[in-house]
């Protein structure tokens, strides 16, 4: 196929021949093209079916407020659906598929809804598939789901990746048309950091589409020179291909730079988009114009377009639709559009302007006060019926239509924090109004000034008061004689006795729909937009929602304004997901923590499992292990009999110092911490201020005004935060300081009746670790292997003899080494933290599952320990009756009566022959596992009055895994409960 | 003399050094960290005994300052001392002698990893990365920056040489993030 609509001139590399595909056919093109005038250019009006009626759709537009020529670009996983091929830039060997279609998009069998719109008016589900109601959900919704739509997704994982900036400025230009070129030069002329984004690949704006002279030049050489000047100045950042979508709190502005969605594929380690966030300190809103349709009866067919569109693809991208056009307006730029395609060879067959004092045709027909009534052709308009001032109609002949009912400024972005446009009746649009964003300020066409003079001059005006404003000395750069011709616009919003005629085309919604909505009292404008769907799209109706606002003003007496608007909200255009995700995606959605003992753990094959963000080794396979009950059994019965280690890292560690640094701890535990002697360390349950346990731990004193507090893995941040809290806010007048050591640390369990004489080989010699010299909740500051600074601790989690040694983080990897080979001679093995929650299970420790947000000190058998001789957070409402009462919830331990029965955490408890429901429960299974040690399953359970129930034989049931068998309420200290083992 | 080796935050004995276009990414792991606040009612006390120990007055905020023990500062009247391991490995206990207890010193050598950017154009790199205005940096900045989720602390020595600071435990993701934002950059 040859370019057979390609015009003389434009903006286009004619040096360059580049080859394309849509649907079956390739074609060619030129840099500088879009899909959409490249398909123009080779006589391609049909490029998409509509949403709802199949209706056949060319491009009504030249930018990003298409709703019709919408494709799916390229192939495999780099298949984008619903991309406008009015903005897809055009590339050798893209590939293009027509959508919404089947088999093919010159015969689509769902046109059929067409004929069947009777059925489909707005609404028409709400009132059709209501019964059977059951057939909703297996049978109505999934038929309209295949029948309408857009694209259809890859079902592959997007291939490219997308980064998120960060990018600051005094003062950030949207738009880079004349007024935004003006203001930019302007600013970056006066010394101001400048960022100037434009959503199109060539700076100028309409310029570009247009054929008025600046001074001199033509418009697009001065757009270019001015870009060049802005190249050379290092304070501006010119970012083209660029979409400012929302404006947000405080001068922050989010902008999608498409980096490389020209090209076929990114370059290596290049993201295909990025999301910025720009921190600006002034913003001026130069975004130009949208034109605005007439709506009349099969307004929709391939070819006909808003005429400043016609104007564009001759004048840029010299393309035509067809060789032979015709016009209809309101206005008088509706003229220029004749004029300039007839100077481009195109014949011009009629200019139909609804004025009756229309200007008279220069070398082609003007029908004064006329209409389009209706219009013919199945895949692409052949002729339009026209209605003259007397009522006359004739037929004329033409392949494309430009129409073109007046232009809408571009308010959206002043609207993202709830500012509502007001309506301007000299041009007969609604203009920025109410509250701008703050620093905001609207120029040119944006502001509903359309003349070239006042886009320069109103750009270079308020970017020098900004300059000003901000302490520079502002510099007016020399712009250029521009025309300034008032707007002459006579408002005609649809053409009356319409039927099929289309206000919103993306969403397939008429006039009619709009009448029938009035008719059922849909009648405010957000009912409006929500009943028909009418701008609901993904054009967000830039092209619709005026006329839809007038018909609706008109069906109702009111006038437009008195209709109102519904609310623009970001994003200004169609934002793909991966760019809000950036590079947070797979294993890069968080970072991973990694303890020193990481490197080791993979070397032993060690199988990991996340904990918060860390990485902790949850078993270590040995040969011949098939499942992880073997590892974890071994591991457990191992360390019970000689010796274990594990990797304590992770815990939250918390340095606290200060004079006031036990008066603090005496604050934030419940229990006394006050009198804690130098070298001991001693357990601490942290509340809520509304009594509720919040975490648990210990705090080791090193000194007289230095503690070490840990935490649990998860709870680290969440107590450091706390405690800050407290320390900043709560007790400002304490001498105490705090900071994380979490990460300074490597620390590791050594557990088990050899776990002294194992670290006996590595603490230096001078450090008595004797149960005399350093017994139960000892800690102090010690050295290893020949003078390696540490810290002991003789603490016990698993209720073994048990010591935790940390030692600087740098030396972790080093350290494990050296214990597991210390270790070897009495078989020592590592333990992950599956073996690590037996072995607490076996001996009753509280962990996570009971500290559960729910739970206070008494439901955790430890009622006591909150202190009534002192005040501390949580204390006061602890004593609460509702949290006190007689049957309040208490740790228990529980065993099958089946000792060979499993006893699944979650599962619930009921008495003898009570009914099994919530009325009845008598609490909860917390944690479980199988105990290697008493050879069946145990389990730690919330009970009601557990305290006094020990021996009761309960139900266990949990209807959700069919489990229901007995078993038996005993103490929670499975193992040594007297504590011998780790006082040895 | 103990005979432990230290590994780095990667993991390797060696720091690691990667370069790709203008930009040096290089592990840096010779430095000793130390963190000093002042006690209640200390303040100026540890205001002057940071100054002593820099041989500059205690930065201010976002600031830092010194040479071969330089202090960046953390928080109010709260440092960072920064010196070089060799010398310095006991530089806490060091500190700590000298505040007589107008400080809290607590040892924080371990808790970070640190990778210096090295070469032109570092602003690209980093408005990938935080919200900070690097490209404003003219050197002596010390400003804290979340980097992809991680709490981090941006050090400029000048525009072409610039430390990041991060928890040491997720060095490889940090690494990661820094590298991937070099080779979008660059």
């Amino acid at each position: 196929m040859t370019q057979v609509n390609r015009l003389a001139g434009g903006l286009i590399d004619r040096s360059r021949t580049i080859s394309f595909r849509f649907d079956d056919k390739w074609m060619k093109g030129h840099p500088g093209d879009t899909l959409a005038s490249a398909l123009l250019a080779n006589g391609v009006r049909l490029m998409g079916r509509s949403f709802k009626y199949h209706r056949p759709r060319g491009p009504l537009s030249a930018g990003s407020e298409e709703p019709n020529a919408i494709v799916e670009l390229r192939d495999g996983a780099r298949r984008e659906p619903n991309t406008r091929a009015t903005t897809a830039e055009l590339f050798d060997g893209l590939t293009a598929q027509s959508q919404n279609r089947w088999p093919s998009l010159a015969f689509d069998a769902l046109a059929i809804n067409d004929r069947l719109s009777n059925f489909f008016a707005a609404g028409f589900y709400y009132k059709t598939f209501m019964w059977p109601a059951a057939f909703w959900e297996k049978l109505y919704e999934p038929i309209i789901r295949r029948a309408a739509g857009l694209g259809s997704l890859s079902l592959q994982a997007d291939p490219d990746s997308y980064d998120k900036g960060y990018l600051h400025c005094d003062l950030l230009i949207i738009g880079a048309g004349p007024a935004g070129l003006a203001a930019a030069l302007t600013a970056g002329e006066s010394g101001l950091n400048v960022i100037l984004a434009d959503e199109d690949s060539l700076p100028g704006g309409r310029l570009n589409a247009e054929t008025f002279g600046l001074g001199q030049q033509s418009g697009s050489d001065w757009a270019a020179e001015a870009t060049e000047r802005l190249a050379a100045l290092p304070n501006v950042r010119l970012m083209t291909r660029t979409t400012v979508l929302g404006a947000f709190d405080h001068g922050i502005y989010g902008a999608l730079e498409r980096v490389s969605d020209h090209l076929p594929v990114p370059p290596e380690g290049k993201p295909r988009q990025i999301l910025w966030r720009i921190y600006s300190r002034r913003a001026i809103l130069a975004a130009g114009a949208t034109e605005r349709p007439i709506v009349f009866e099969n307004n929709d067919r391939p070819g006909i377009m808003l005429a400043g569109s016609l104007r564009a693809y001759a004048n840029r991208w010299a393309a035509t639709p067809a060789p032979e056009i015709a016009v209809f307006t309101n206005n008088d730029d509706g003229h220029r559009t004749a004029q300039d395609l007839k100077a481009k060879g195109v014949t011009v067959a009629a200019v139909i302007d609804t004025r009756p004092d229309a200007p008279k045709g220069n070398g082609y027909e003007v029908i004064a006060g006329g209409t389009v009534t209706n219009t013919s052709g199945r895949l692409g308009l052949t002729k339009i019926e026209v209605t003259d001032a007397r009522g006359t109609r004739r037929t004329i002949r033409c392949g494309a239509l430009g129409v073109s009912g007046g232009w809408n400024p571009n308010v959206s972005l002043t609207c993202h924090q709830r500012g509502r446009p007001t309506w301007d009746a000299d041009i007969h649009a609604f203009v920025p109004g109410g509250t701008l964003p703050e620093g905001m300020v609207v120029v040119g066409a944006a502001n509903g000034r359309f003349s070239n003079h006042t886009a320069l001059t109103s750009g270079a005006d308020a970017a020098a008061q900004i300059a000003t404003e901000l302490g520079h000395s502002a510099t007016r750069p020399d712009l250029p004689q521009a025309e300034d011709t008032p707007l002459a616009l006579t408002p005609f919003w649809h053409v009356k006795g319409a039927k099929r005629a289309w206000v919103d085309q993306q969403n397939d919604v008429t006039a009619k729909d709009v009448k029938l909505a009035h008719q059922e009292n849909f009648v405010s404008v957000e009912h409006l937009k929500r009943y028909t769907t009418l701008g609901m799209a993904t054009d967000q109706g830039k092209t619709s929602n005026t006329a839809g606002l007038a018909i609706m003003a008109e069906v109702a007496g009111k006038s437009i304004p008195e209709v109102g608007t519904t609310m623009f909200r970001p994003p200004y255009t169609p934002t793909a997901i991966g760019a809000f995700a950036g590079r947070a995606r797979g294993k890069d959605f968080r970072p991973t923590r990694k303890t020193l003992s990481h490197f080791w753990a993979e070397e032993q094959g060690a199988v990991f499992v996340e904990v918060g963000m860390w990485l902790r080794a949850q078993w270590f396979p040995r040969a011949g292990e098939t499942h992880w009950r073997q590892s974890v059994d071994r591991e457990v019965l191992q360390t019970r009999r000689s010796v274990g280690i594990c990797d304590v890292t992770t815990l939250g560690k918390i340095d606290v110092q200060g004079a006031d640094a036990a008066a603090f701890l005496n604050k934030i535990y419940c229990n006394a911490f006050a009198k804690l002697p130098v070298g001991r360390v001693r357990y601490g349950l942290m509340l809520r201020e509304d009594g509720i346990a919040m975490d648990d731990g210990t705090a080791a004193r090193l000194a007289e005004d230095h503690f070490v507090v840990t935490t649990t893995t998860a709870n680290a941040v969440t107590v450091y935060r706390h405690m800050e809290f407290v320390r900043q806010c709560l007790c400002p007048d304490m001498d105490v300081q705090l900071i994380s050591t979490t990460e300074a640390w490597a620390q590791y369990s050594v557990a088990g009746p050899n776990a002294r004489k194992l670290l006996q080989k590595v603490v230096d010699p001078e450090f008595d670790i004797s149960n005399e010299g350093f017994p139960y909740m000892a800690c102090g500051e010690i050295t290893v292997c020949g003078g390696l600074p540490a810290r002991l601790f003789r603490i016990s989690f698993s209720g073994e003899l048990a010591y935790e040694i940390a030692v600087p983080t740098r030396y972790g990897d080093a350290m494990i080494r050296r214990l597991m080979e210390a270790g070897r001679e009495f078989d020592v093995v590592a333990y992950g933290t599956e073996a690590l929650g037996v072995m607490r299970i076996e001996k009753g420790h509280a962990a996570g599952n009971e500290l559960n947000g729910t739970t206070t000190a008494l439901n955790l058998g430890m009622g006591k320990i909150v202190s009534a001789n002192k005040d501390s957070i949580g204390a006061v409402l602890s004593r609460r009756e509702g949290l006190n009462a007689p049957d309040a919830l208490r740790l228990v331990g529980l065993r099958p009566v089946d000792r060979s029965k499993p006893v699944p955490a979650g599962a619930h408890l009921m008495t003898r022959g009570s009914p099994v429901d919530a009325a009845h429960d008598q609490g909860y299974v917390t944690s479980a596992c199988y105990s290697p040690n008493l050879g069946h399953s145990i389990a730690l359970a919330f009970l009601k009055s557990g305290d006094t129930r020990m021996g009761e034989i309960l139900r266990l049931v949990s209807p959700l895994t069919g489990v229901e068998h007995d078993v038996e309420v005993v103490s929670a200290h499975f193992v040594d409960p007297e504590g011998e083992r780790l006082r040895a | 003399m103990h005979d432990l080796i230290a590994i780095s935050p990667l993991g390797a004995t060696r720091p690691r050094i990667d370069s790709h276009g203008p930009v040096t990414l290089t592990e840096v792991t010779d430095r000793a960290l130390a963190s000093v606040a002042a006690r209640l009612g200390h303040e100026a006390q540890a205001n002057a005994l940071v100054a002593s120990l820099i041989g500059a007055q205690a930065p201010g905020p976002a600031r830092m300052g010194g040479e071969t023990l330089m202090a960046f500062w953390m928080g109010p009247d709260q440092w960072m001392l920064d010196a070089p391991i060799d010398s310095h490995e006991d530089l806490a206990e060091r500190i700590k002698a000298e505040a007589k207890g107008s400080a809290s010193v607590t040892d924080q050598t371990g808790a970070w990893c640190r990778f210096d950017l090295s070469g032109d154009g570092l602003a690209d790199v980093f408005e990938r990365l935080t919200n900070a205005n690097t490209r404003a940096f003219t050197g002596g900045e010390a400003q804290r920056a979340a980097v992809e989720h991680m709490g981090c602390f941006l050090l400029c020595h000048s525009p072409r040489h610039i430390s990041v600071i991060g928890p040491r435990s997720s060095a490889g993701s940090l690494h990661h993030a820094l590298l991937t934002a070099i080779r979008s950059a660059h």
